[in-house]
């Protein structure tokens, strides 16, 4: 609960910011300090600390796994803020509104990791997805920013709309928003069920981009301000996997064997398609985006497989792909030119920024001796332990061997290939944080029990 | 504490070369670091007998059940031998080669070492799996920074290709993994998994991919002669010399003695595999004219036979296997040092632009006369005892019903090796100099240090190869009790 107020107090904190200074310093200073504040709280939280007692009617419940997922996605947002925060400032003046709006969907996936009521799930995803649709739309003399809101709000509204729909046959059926309720005596697929819970799979996988639901990802994610894209593509996308999982484990368990098939198919058309188009792409930013309909893909595994040791390896997935997307964002935030021809020899310039960028996308392909080994590890050891899925697991290897290419094609432009000169800035505190970010990459890669087996005494203790 | 020591010393001097700016002065550290890294390796296989100074075991991920834990058994020791010997030899031997950016190549170099050294001594399957990556990521760097014209594209082939072939078996040790008594990545675990037929003949083929990609076997080979091409040769030598056999040993260590009945059923088409192979290498590698690319050639069909006499499964095969990969590796290290020196004094690999070097650099001419020698396993010479050794063992194999068929095939590509090994010979050191050679010198003193090192290495161990056959012997009779015991 501590999150849940406190991230909403803050983003109300954040926008009366922009009353009182007009120092963008201050405004982001504040937004650092708040988020730190936030995450001793969740932390506090996890340990026992609980700060406001609101009873909530078991429409919420605040297990372990959603207060570690919160503070993964609080202390990746925190280092974005570090990393990008400037950023921010050029795209538009309402700086504050800004990281208002970020406070805001804070506050949404602390519901998400912890929604016990399908009504608290669709205010959750609403209120993830609200400032988003503003986010995007935030470089307003931008029509492709412009285009992007639109279609994502068009889209987004479509998705959460067949979710409602969804979420009324299972309460016709049952009577009740109470997943506890819905899961117990759903042993079968009756006709209604299985209405609601397609609509609900297809409205989760419109949230998480899964294909076929994947085609608003590239426009939106491409015209939103790249500095918010880096947001949405992580911390934003692995929520929804949480709520995606949770929902699914929690209405849906009993009847698993039903629809894991579908869950399956659903994996591997968005692991095939998101690697192959990517394959494509001539733009470092639009191939992120596709990289992040393939890495949904593999976390989709956890959806798939369902066990103990998916919903561990998501927690770490988490941790892994928002820590190495956030990084190459940041410095993709240091570039003039998006292409992959604008990344030629940025080594010989910049050889911290290459040598960093190199590690994170080691990491997002899953190299041993980084964090991104371990995620992809998990997801297919959890897969293969399932049984019945390996088919699954041969397509999910031959696609992480496809993303070598696309994800080698930049540390090929910044290492094999000149180019002329591009004036890049940096600052020392940046290039700093960027080492830092790389050593913890390559230290969970080494030592992942670091996090796991923190991971694991909450789970088999 | 050997085997620690053989991954630490390459590590933290590869990651201190990186700091070392001066050419001289990274080519004196490397050259240091890897001597003692063979010190090393050589007191841990003639010296020190005593169980505990070879094996390592730390807690590295208890909730897993995969263990940091390092041996060097009978099955290492060669290869770490091999492995603790080229890299000083090769250091010394492009000693005249520049590189710009010396202080990282040497690095990545050392690095790869630590990959390599890993994968022979780990006895943890998942850190296996670990080191078999990681001396992949240097050798990316090394091949498509200091490489030929088409290094890119090569690489990045070679890359890939690697790369789908050890996700494969990433997936096939997971696998196993889930099906050990104790849910353990221990080697030792994973020998005790009993599998039913079926599943050994589909897990099989997840572990076979990988290694005959890293072999290379036919049809898998197609990275290999581009890859080694266009790197710089000190890579091209770690690659054919050291990193090829990572593949061979895979097989033995981590396939046949865990899947015993899936290669047993599988070994057939697996050594047609690497028959066709050899004999197919071997025809293209008489069509070359690129000194390089004839011994990429050469050098699948001589791995072919070393798979050949895995799959046909035999005591005395396997034995010749693990002599054959120590002497293959020193073999193709010293052709490679002769043509990175012809190279380099004519600036061209191509043997219809070289002529008469008899004449006129008669210490290059013996020694490639002599490596060329033991490359086609003439008498005497150490790849002798490795090859009769298999041949032996599929003439007399019981697992195999065609291995008469296996025999005649290897047979005829040992006579057509011999036959484009000799019109090597002939065309680069007989026949008229040409403008380029006309001015040739012969070599200089590192050059021919080594060389005569490696010349009085192959000697010796052609004529005395008992210590080498001692040194596996029992590991090979371990392995090959495994392959059988769990027979139907």
């Amino acid at each position: 609960m501590n999150a849940i107020v406190i991230s909403a107090v803050l983003g109300v904190v954040m926008m009366f910011c922009g009353v009182f200074t007009n120092s963008k310093t201050a405004v982001r200073n504040v937004a650092i300090i708040g988020l730190l504040g936030l995450i001793i709280a969740n932390v506090l939280d996890l340990g026992g600390y609980h700060f406001f007692d609101v009873n909530v009617k078991g429409m919420l419940a605040f297990d372990v796994f959603g207060l570690l997922f919160n503070t993964i996605a609080f202390a990746s947002t925190w280092i974005y803020f570090l990393l990008s925060g400037r950023d921010m400032e050029r795209v538009g003046v309402n700086l504050a509104e800004y990281f208002a709006l970020i406070f805001f969907v804070l506050c949404g996936i602390s519901i998400v990791s912890a929604f016990n009521s399908l009504l608290m799930l669709f205010l959750g995803i609403e209120i993830i997805s609200i400032p988003l649709y503003i986010l995007t739309g935030s470089d307003k003399r931008n029509l492709k920013s412009n285009e992007a809101a639109l279609k994502y709000f068009l889209m987004g509204s479509f998705s959460t709309g067949i979710m409602l729909m969804g979420i009324t046959l299972i309460y016709g059926v049952k009577g009740s928003f109470d997943m506890e309720v819905i899961r117990t005596g759903t042993t079968q697929l009756t006709p209604m069920i299985a209405a609601g819970l397609l609509l609900l799979l297809f409205a989760m996988s419109f949230k998480v981009s899964a294909v076929p639901f994947h085609f608003w990802t590239p426009d939106a994610y491409d015209g939103a301000p790249t500095v918010f894209t880096s947001f949405m593509a992580t911390i934003v996308k692995v929520a929804g996997f949480i709520a995606f999982i949770r929902l699914f484990e929690g209405c849906f368990g009993e009847i698993k064997a039903q629809w894991q098939m579908l869950a399956a198919i659903i994996t591997a058309a968005t692991l095939l398609i998101g690697n192959i188009t990517a394959v494509f792409q001539q733009s470092v930013k639009r191939m992120l985006s596709y990289s992040s309909i393939a890495q949904a893909g593999f976390m989709l595994f956890a959806l798939v497989a369902m066990n103990d040791m998916a919903k561990e390896g998501m927690i770490f997935y988490a941790a892994a792909y928002s820590l190495a997307t956030i990084g190459i964002f940041a410095i993709l935030l240091k570039m003039k030119d998006y292409t992959f021809e604008g990344f030629n020899g940025l080594a010989k310039r910049q050889p911290v920024l290459a040598a960093t960028n190199t590690i994170f996308l080691l990491s997002l392909a899953g190299i041993p001796a980084t964090a991104g080994f371990w995620a992809k590890f998990y997801m297919l050891s959890a897969a293969v332990n399932n049984g019945n899925v390996l088919w699954l697991v041969i397509v999910g290897v031959l696609c992480a061997a496809i993303s070598v290419y696309y994800y080698f094609r930049v540390i090929q432009a910044m290492y094999f290939k000149d180019g002329e000169p591009q004036e890049i800035e940096t600052s020392k505190g940046f290039n700093g944080l960027l080492i830092a970010i790389a050593a913890v990459v390559i230290l969970l890669g080494i030592f992942p029990h670091w996090l796991l087996d923190q991971l694991s005494n909450i789970f088999f203790l | 504490m050997i085997p620690v020591l053989l991954i630490v010393i390459p590590l933290v001097s590869g990651l201190l070369s990186f700091l070392i700016k001066e050419e001289k002065s990274v080519k004196i550290w490397s050259l240091f670091t890897s001597l003692v890294t063979m010190v090393v390796a050589i007191l841990g296989i003639a010296f020190l007998h005593n169980p505990s100074y070879l094996q390592t075991d730390v807690a590295w991920l208890p909730s897993l059940g995969s263990r940091f834990s390092l041996t060097m058994d009978g099955m290492s020791k060669l290869l770490c031998l091999l492995t603790g010997i080229a890299y000083p030899g090769i250091i010394i031997a492009t000693w005249n080669s520049t590189y710009r950016n010396a202080n990282k190549f040497y690095a990545l170099m050392l690095l790869m070492q630590v990959g390599l050294m890993g994968v022979f001594v780990a006895s943890d399957a998942l850190l296996f799996y670990f080191f078999w990556e990681l001396a992949l990521i240097p050798a990316y760097f090394l091949c498509s920074i200091w490489g030929g014209e088409k290094r890119i594209a090569a690489t990045f082939k070679f890359f890939i290709y690697t790369f789908v072939g050890s996700l494969l078996m990433l997936v096939g040790i997971i696998w196993i993994y889930f099906h050990t008594a104790d849910h353990s990545f221990a080697m030792s675990s994973f020998y005790k998994v009993n599998l039913p037929g079926a599943t050994q003949g589909w897990l099989f083929w997840l572990f076979f991919i990988a290694f005959a990609i890293k072999i290379p076997l036919f049809p898998f080979h197609t990275w290999q002669p581009d890859a080694y091409e266009q790197s710089p040769t000190a890579v091209t030598m770690v690659l054919s010399g050291i990193m090829v056999k990572m593949g061979v040993f895979g097989i033995l260590r981590w396939l046949a003695p865990v899947l015993p009945v899936g290669l047993w059923g599988w070994g057939d088409p697996a050594a047609s595999m690497c028959v066709i192979g050899m004999i197919y290498a071997s025809f293209v590698a008489m069509q070359q004219d690129d000194l390089k690319r004839l011994i990429a050639y050469s050098s699948i069909a001589h791995m072919g036979l070393m798979g050949l006499a895995i799959f046909v499964t035999s005591s005395v095969g396997i034995q010749g296997v693990m002599v054959a990969m120590f002497n293959h590796g020193i073999n193709i290290i010293g052709l490679w040092i002769i043509v990175e020196l012809i190279e380099r004094q004519f600036g061209t690999r191509k043997m219809s632009e070289l002529g008469g070097l008899a004449q006129k650099a008669p210490g290059l001419a013996i020694m490639l006369v002599v490596v060329s020698l033991a490359n086609v396993a003439l008498p005497l010479t150490n790849a002798f005892i490795g090859e009769f050794m298999m041949f032996n063992g599929v003439f007399g194999s019981k697992a195999s019903n065609y291995h008469y068929i296996f025999m005649v095939a290897g047979g005829v590509s040992i006579i057509l090796s011999a036959i484009y090994t000799l019109n090597m010979i002939q065309k680069v050191l007989y026949g008229n100099t040409s403008t380029l050679t006309a001015n040739a010198r012969d070599i200089r003193v590192n050059e021919k240090f080594v060389l005569v090192v490696l010349l009085i290495g192959i000697v010796v161990m052609g004529v005395y190869p008992k210590p080498m056959i001692e040194a596996t012997k029992h590991a090979v009779d371990a392995i090959y009790s495994k392959m059988f015991i769990k027979l139907p």
